[in-house]
């Protein structure tokens, strides 16, 4: 064994890193089959936001976020990654193009899944028209490729959650696996605080924000189908059981979801707190959940509920 | 913003036969490096784009170093900062390179 071999490590110790700080190129080159993604529209071409320089603010030459194509335990799937510490991982005109174009791509071809790695604050306020619009149109881009057969798989595990618009084109993905640290919400902690008041969300109350929005909650009350342990092979492996289990899109689908939502207000709707909700779905010792090792989650989630599949 | 350039003479070509390599992220206090190899094999050109304006000689310095050390001839590297400190900018350099030195992934 040569000293290079020793400092290489196999993919299986690669693949134990955790997805919460890897950057987006090595989610995707981690989470794929060894060599096999190629990238559309790489940072070669600088295809860089064209709003940035008029605030005087630096760029990036993917624009945040990695697209492209590779294969999933042998099979082809199109993926996307947002990288998180780039202005949040923020939507911006030509970030939310590069998401939208893949979808679209997808539709097309019909047969291949989407995979989307988010990491984002939501729309970037310095082109936060062009935006929005992107938001508008990665949600219609997904329930189209959806009702084209495609299906579309998020994996929220960023250190940037999902938040904004990345929120809301989650809500419209066939399917969501989410780590502990991976946070879903629209309005961010500061945003609720700011407009509704310290009494209405404490902010700073970090252990409220992790309850409310964190992977855990999002597993129990059914916002997330799966929920995955922080490292890339947990993500691997929900992507693919996520992939085999999903079923299919259509009026039934949404009608099934719109009775799901309107059954968890009616059964949630007046709870306070999280730890209510988690009481009333049957687990026993509610207030020990944030505390649980994964392993020990993911056993009592599955007793909880198991997601509805019809629905979504 | 401010905009650099340097344009040095390397000693020789860099190793690898990679063509393009990508490394860091631009956020506060950290910069990407994309490197090229696109230049005849004893040239080596760097563009700089920073946020933290008035900082040229400090630029001149790390850019120089890493030349002598790495002899990076052939390659262009592209950069956006978000301010980094001169010991960051020059691992991400001598990360760029030794990518380039790898094989094609």
């Amino acid at each position: 064994m040569s000293v290079t071999d020793l400092e290489k490590p196999s993919v299986e110790q690669a693949r134990a890193t955790s997805f919460y700080e890897a950057s987006a190129r090595a989610r995707i080159r981690l989470l794929l089959d060894p060599a096999s993604f190629v990238e559309f529209i790489g940072p070669e071409q600088r295809e860089v936001s064209p709003h940035l320089k008029l605030f005087d603010l630096p760029e990036q030459f993917d624009d945040g976020i990695i697209v492209g194509r590779g294969s999933l335990a042998g099979s082809p799937v199109f993926i996307a990654a947002q990288e998180g510490r780039f202005m949040g991982g923020a939507f911006g005109e030509v970030h939310g193009a590069k998401l939208t174009g893949l979808l679209r791509a997808a539709k097309e071809l019909k047969s291949i899944p989407v995979l989307i790695l988010f990491d984002t604050g939501g729309v970037r306020l310095q082109e936060a028209n062009a935006g929005e619009l992107a938001i508008a149109e990665i949600m219609r881009a997904v329930i189209e490729a959806r009702t084209a057969g495609v299906k579309v798989i998020g994996l929220i595990g960023g250190r940037s959650g999902c938040y904004g618009g990345g929120g809301l084109i989650a809500g419209c993905c066939s399917a969501l696996a989410v780590s502990e640290q991976g946070r879903i919400a629209v309005s961010g902690p500061e945003v609720i605080e700011t407009n509704r008041g310290v009494e209405e969300f404490d902010s700073r109350d970090r252990a409220l924000v992790w309850r409310t929005m964190g992977g855990k909650h999002r597993r129990l009350i059914g916002g997330a189908e799966l929920f995955a342990d922080d490292t890339v092979q947990a993500f691997r492996e929900a992507a693919l059981e996520l992939l085999e289990t999903t079923a299919g899109f259509g009026i039934d689908t949404l009608n099934a979801e719109q009775s799901r939502l309107e059954d968890r207000l009616q059964r949630f709707g007046a709870c306070r707190d999280a730890v209510e909700i988690w009481a009333a779905e049957g687990v026993a010792d509610a207030a020990s959940v944030p505390a649980l090792p994964a392993d020990q989650f993911i056993e009592l989630a599955d007793k909880v509920r198991r997601i509805a599949r019809d629905a979504r | 913003m401010e905009d650099l350039s340097f344009h040095h003479q390397a000693r020789s070509r860099a190793g690898g036969t990679r063509r393009m390599a990508i490394i860091g992220v631009v956020a506060s206090g950290n910069l990407e490096v994309l490197a090229e190899r696109v230049l005849p094999e004893t040239e080596c050109r760097l563009e700089i784009k920073t946020a933290a304006e008035g900082f040229g000689q400090v630029w001149d310095a790390v850019v120089a170093d890493f030349v002598e050390r790495y002899s990076p001839g052939g390659l262009k590297f592209s950069i956006n900062d978000g301010g980094a400190r001169p010991d960051t900018v020059s691992l991400r350099l001598a990360q760029a390179v030794r990518l380039m030195a790898e094989d094609e992934p």
